[in-house]
């Protein structure tokens, strides 16, 4: 594979990003990037926690250009932390917070000098089999697992994404993200795609409705929101005034038609979902008022194989199983039948339900325990996992202190039973419908 | 830090009562008003809210009350620290 280069802007003026007091030109970003450079240590991998998405593209490119790799856990609480530390030994944190307590040796953002001149400025020419990241999935038994990504596999991907939304190349589009870019889909769709389109991104990660139309407003149009369905449906609900948008995004969890309708009405903006996975990456888009059905990205296959669909072609180098319930339909076109039954999805965070059962059965003090994820009933709200367990002796608090230490606080049972013994038949396996009738026989009493 | 970050408005008990059970109703939490410490942490140890949690409850808090949560200045960072701050920020902030 060929060299490309970092960013496709084609002016040192280029806009690459807008922070609170303006616009930073392609010159700077890459002064940046060098400058920062010049700072790392010897360590091969980074753990990149900065907040602010400029600070951790300036990181990114930083790594990029000195042969790192950024290592993306979807989630830093001590336990990954540790097991990044056994992965990558040589592993440092690059933080732009005053209060980063996470246990590895930390590098702090440094104050960067603005810098002038008309200078024209070399753009970095990256090898595409340069692996750049390496991103995480859970697992089935408590360790992560890795997936690395080349610089060649991201560029495509999101070159395609850039295309298929319809985004101007190399012309002023700016792209507001409530997602973090340490995860899989704000790594591509605010970053990535940007650098490799030619557009923009707000340092800004809002949270809140009015901080999501602060955002945007402080940025020029043509404006495109990527965005998830917990914020999005938060934004319908607090009706607030919006700045004109060209275009919405969604993705970690489908959205139902309905919701979509109102998304698009509320945002006077076509909504496009993608569908992808930490594995993969993006691979396929919908617009969801139109269609049912997720179209493949071009040169993306699907290969129904026993139970599973694997995903092959295009930037999936290797042919990949998809952890969902896919339909292939016809002309790279598919549906969507939720989660396979080991898979919890909660707000875009994916773990699997066997790798939070070994983590559950580890803690001392837990003699039999299993988590159980309700029917989703409804898409308005987000569903909660619970967990039974047996464990004389124990207490809620110092059960979730033993788990919040290695799980993503969404993955926290709520409820957290204490039974006397798990409904397990004969040959010791537990039977989802008779853990089902034991969590509801509780919920029935509780009201 | 405190008193740096305590707005100008405190709330009363009855105030820290009305929020939690609002806080209890919207997450489905095990857990009456009456066992709820307003100093206690809403993430993590406390009372262990996510994210998405913060956001439902936000959404409620601003309909009730008539204001919009921001997380734009280190001060609004803090508003979900505790029942406390949260109940202290819409006594400042409410319109309703």
């Amino acid at each position: 594979m060929s060299f490309l280069p970092l960013v496709s802007h084609d002016s040192p003026d280029s806009i690459v990003a807008w922070r609170t007091d303006g616009p930073v030109t392609l010159r700077q970003f890459l002064a940046d990037a060098h400058r920062l450079a010049g700072l790392f240590p010897a360590g091969k991998h980074l753990l990149n926690m900065c907040g602010d998405r400029y600070h951790f593209s300036v990181g990114l490119a930083a790594a990029i250009l000195m042969g790192k790799i950024s290592l993306l856990p979807s989630t830093h609480t001590p336990g990954v932390v540790r097991q990044i530390k056994d992965f990558a030994p040589d592993v440092f944190c690059l933080t732009d917070s005053d209060s980063c307590a996470v246990d590895l040796s930390q590098l702090r953002y440094p104050a960067m000098e603005a810098v002038g001149g008309a200078d024209a400025c070399a753009i970095p020419q990256i090898d595409g089999r340069q692996r750049i990241a390496v991103v995480f999935t859970s697992g089935s038994t408590g360790n992560p697992l890795p997936h690395a990504k080349t610089w060649g596999g991201l560029v495509s991907s999101v070159q395609a994404e850039a295309l298929r939304l319809g985004l101007p190349h190399n012309s002023p589009c700016n792209i507001v993200g409530t997602v973090p870019p340490q995860h899989m889909y704000g790594f591509e769709s605010t970053v990535l795609m940007a650098w490799n389109n030619g557009n923009a991104y707000s340092d800004h990660q809002p949270f809140y409705p009015a901080d999501i139309g602060q955002a945007l407003a402080a940025v020029p149009a043509p404006r495109v929101l990527v965005s998830s369905p917990a914020h999005l449906r938060a934004l319908l609900d607090a009706g607030l005034e919006l700045p004109e948008m060209s275009l919405v995004v969604s993705a970690t969890a489908p959205l139902s038609s309905r919701i979509a309708q109102e998304i698009e009405a509320f945002c006077r903006a076509p909504l496009m979902e993608i569908y992808g996975s930490t594995e993969t990456g993006l691979i396929a888009t919908r617009r969801s008022t139109q269609t049912a059905e997720w179209q493949l990205l071009p040169g993306i296959t699907l290969a129904v194989q026993g139970d599973g669909v694997y995903a092959c072609g295009g930037h999936v180098e290797t042919l990949t199983a998809l952890s969902d319930v896919i339909e292939p339909v016809a002309d790279g076109r598919f549906l969507l039948h939720g989660r396979m039954a080991d898979l919890v999805n909660i707000a875009g965070k994916r773990h699997s339900l066997a790798s939070l059962n070994h983590l559950l059965n580890t803690i001392p003090g837990v003699v039999d325990g299993a988590f159980f994820m309700p029917d989703e009933t409804c898409h308005e709200r987000i569903a909660r996992l619970a967990a039974c367990v047996v464990a004389p002796g124990m207490d809620a608090p110092r059960l979730l202190k033993a788990l919040r230490a290695h799980i993503d606080p969404v993955f926290l049972p709520r409820p957290l039973l204490f039974v006397d013994a798990l409904p397990r038949n004969s040959t010791g396996k537990l039977p989802r419908a008779a853990l089902q009738a034991l969590v509801h026989a509780y919920s029935a009493r509780k009201s | 830090m405190q008193n740096i970050q305590k707005p100008a408005v405190s709330s009363d008990a009855n105030l820290q009562r009305e929020v939690a059970e609002l806080m209890i109703e919207c997450l489905n939490l095990e857990i009456t008003a009456e066992q709820m410490n307003p100093d206690a942490p809403l993430y993590g140890e406390g009372l262990g809210l996510d994210s998405i949690d913060v956001l439902e409850v936000a959404l409620v808090v601003s309909k009730r009350y008539g204001l919009q949560l921001r997380a734009d200045s280190a001060e609004n960072q803090h508003i979900f620290n505790s029942l406390r701050s949260l109940a202290d920020h819409i006594a400042a902030q409410r319109t309703c």
